[in-house]
């Protein structure tokens, strides 16, 4: 068990040109699911393969448990890796695969068989053991990848993007299992990704990579509603964070905060617009809420919810293109080309400054 | 006027069918009814003599120290030529300065006419003003007028030839193995690195398993290339001292051309036959399982 650091790491791969990873200071914790999580070249990648030993910084530090390794090679580092190929050795079997970290630590022989075994029974693939990676499944050359990362019990697990070769089904219920799995052996993991669902729900802490810069590092919950700048507010959510413009100042609010205004009048009965008060701490209060006037130019229904796009009317963000995320039991008369009214709670509301983009204290704003 | 498409291909196939008949089919039909005939150069009339010829043959000592020679000779040349276009295929691999440069020369053996290549060998090794006599003589390894004669003993002129037939073939090697080992993908090696794999262990249990289906196809085009070549054997050694390195194909050349026993040089060349088709049958069947896996 043990930690990672970064100091300062950089990784410049031609001279001149900006660096596919800038500055990075990062620390995890003991135990910890860390997600990096950025759009492709945002360098998570070359990160992460600095930290395994397949790249060689440009300049800054790597630690591992407190100790500095960056003169030691990948073999040295106590690290196992699962790639987005997996990698498996295609002439071995699969049996073979999982042993081959063993032996080449010099594993004393006689304990291969049980670590394999135990490896292999853990992730329900005892059955497989004869068989070459080619004759497997993806999900099941998946977890043969990860039966030879765990084999011997390495202190650190990087993980590189080892869901995006699987179906869309198959992934959910692997990245569940993984999750799991990380709890239950424990050991400090990074995990890299571009899918902003998994990052969510699988890391203990996000790191949001643009650029080769972090932007931001935090819990799923503090990168979703507390985005530090407009590049997290809008990589992060789907549909992204409506960003509107004034004189030094972006304001910003989820699509899921644009309500339609029915759900203020009390009188109506609908238990949902009561739940949806209650979410949103709506009171009897007018105050709290920002009124605006919606014209819908595009609809998409995703069962539960829909999606609507469309722009402001009045105002001095008129034709402002937004969206809205709404409960489809709500707001049946919401058809498109209509306008509507629609409000949005004031303490949805994120600042930000307009020059530097970072976020800002809230602070007065005219909306008319 | 519309030409069906059948009779066009069959029209755009006749060119290459007429060559290959022509070069390759008429002389292979001429060698088996030679070999069961009683033809002389300059003699007229064909006798049938059945399998005289072979029996003959079979009872030569020189045909049984050819047959020897062709093996020890092919075999050793592929021994060599693998274990060097191994090693210059990993060293090639990687990027560094002056890679285009050495591929370069590493290819130039293959691209120069054989010949003349062999000439310089012969030059190299020759009795009297070898380079490499005078090398050894001048770090004090040998003694003057005590030179060892590279083309003149028997196992030193057998290793003499495997040593430029080697020269010859490393490059296609190299470039078959180089070729094989680029298809590896990045992430194998990688792995075995996060693993715990050192450079021995990725080499022996990764990378050189992973290149044998390529491997297998640069050993077989090299049988077939040593074992039917006699260009090197004929200038270097013309077979000799005592035939040591005489090999099937300049047995034949020397029998039925030199020797003007047509009949007796086809049989010869036809001993090679059987021996190839295993070979080329065996070569398409690991081309056509690299090519499905």
């Amino acid at each position: 068990m043990a930690t990672v650091e970064t100091r300062n790491l950089t990784k410049v791969f031609k001279h001149g040109q900006p660096g596919a990873v800038n500055n990075v200071n990062l620390e995890t914790r003991e135990g910890e699911f860390l997600v990096f999580l950025g759009p492709s070249g945002s360098g998570k990648t070359t990160l992460l393969r600095m930290i395994a030993g397949l790249e060689e910084p440009t300049s800054g530090e790597v630690l591992i448990g407190g100790r500095v390794i960056n003169d030691l090679p990948p073999r040295e580092r106590r690290i196992a890796m699962v790639f987005q190929s997996y990698a498996l050795y295609p002439h071995l079997s699969v049996y073979q695969n999982i042993a081959f970290p063993l032996k080449a630590q010099k594993v004393n022989r006689e304990l291969h068989k049980q670590k394999v075994d135990w490896a292999a029974s853990l992730l329900g693939i005892r059955a497989l053991l004869d068989r070459k990676p080619r004759e497997l499944s993806g999900g099941e050359r998946q977890r043969v990848a990860l039966a030879r990362a765990i084999v011997r019990e390495p202190s650190v697990f990087l993980l590189d993007e080892p869901l995006s070769n699987l179906d869309a089904k198959l992934r959910a219920s692997a990245r569940e299992e993984l999750e799991l799995f990380q709890k239950r052996v424990g050991t400090t993991t990074i995990y890299v990704t571009h899918d902003q669902v998994e990052a969510m729900a699988m890391g203990d802490r996000v790191v949001v990579l643009h650029q080769g810069i972090v932007r931001q590092i935090g819990t799923p919950q503090e990168v979703y509603d507390e985005p530090e700048d407009t590049f997290v507010a809008t990589f992060l959510g789907s549909p992204p964070m409506n960003l509107v413009e004034a004189e030094d100042t972006i304001v910003g609010f989820r699509p899921e905060s644009l309500l339609p205004a029915e759900v203020l009048v009390h009188s109506s009965r609908s238990e949902q617009a009561e739940q949806v008060r209650r979410e949103h701490q709506l009171g009897t209060n007018q105050g709290n809420i920002i009124p605006l006037r919606f014209r819908i130019d595009n609809l998409e229904y995703l069962g539960s919810e829909r999606i609507l796009y469309g722009v402001l009317i009045g105002t001095r963000f008129a034709e402002k293109e937004v969206c809205a995320r709404i409960p489809s039991r709500l707001g049946a008369e919401i058809q498109v080309n209509s306008v509507h009214d629609f409000v949005v709670p004031e303490s949805a509301l994120k600042f930000f400054d307009r020059a530097s983009e970072k976020r800002t204290a809230p602070r007065a704003f005219l909306w008319q | 006027m519309a030409i069906s498409n059948r009779k066009l291909g069959a029209a755009m196939f006749l060119p290459a069918i007429v060559y290959v008949l022509a070069v390759i089919g008429l002389p292979f039909v001429l060698a088996f009814i030679y070999s069961v005939g009683d033809v002389k150069i300059a003699s007229v009339g064909y006798h049938f003599v059945g399998l005289d010829n072979f029996r003959s043959v079979l009872q030569s000592p020189s045909f049984r120290r050819s047959l020897y020679d062709s093996i020890v000779f092919t075999v050793a040349t592929q021994l060599v030529v693998l274990v060097g276009s191994t090693i210059l295929s990993i060293a090639l691999k990687d990027k560094f300065r002056g890679r285009g440069i050495v591929r370069f020369l590493i290819l130039l053996p293959w691209v120069a006419p054989v010949s003349l290549g062999a000439i310089g060998w012969k030059w190299i090794l020759d009795s009297i003003y070898s380079v490499i006599n005078w090398l050894l003589v001048a770090i004090h390894l040998v003694r003057p007028f005590d030179t060892p004669m590279w083309l003149g003993e028997p196992t030193l002129a057998m290793i003499s030839v495997v040593a430029v037939e080697s020269w010859r073939l490393l490059p296609f090697s190299t470039v078959i193995l180089l070729a094989g080992l680029t298809a590896i993908p990045r992430d194998i090696p990688e792995a075995a690195a996060v693993d715990g794999a050192d450079f021995w262990r990725t080499l022996f249990q990764i990378t050189i398993p992973m290149m044998l289906p390529i491997v297998n196809v640069a050993i077989l085009f090299g049988v077939i290339f040593t074992f039917t070549d006699m260009t090197v054997v004929y200038i270097l050694t013309r077979g000799g001292p005592y035939d040591s390195t005489q090999v099937l194909p300049s047995l034949a050349f020397f029998t039925g051309i030199l020797g003007g026993d047509l009949a007796e040089g086809a049989a010869i060349s036809i001993f090679l036959v059987p021996i190839l088709i295993a070979v080329a049958y065996l070569m398409l069947r690991v081309a056509h399982r690299t090519e499905v896996a």
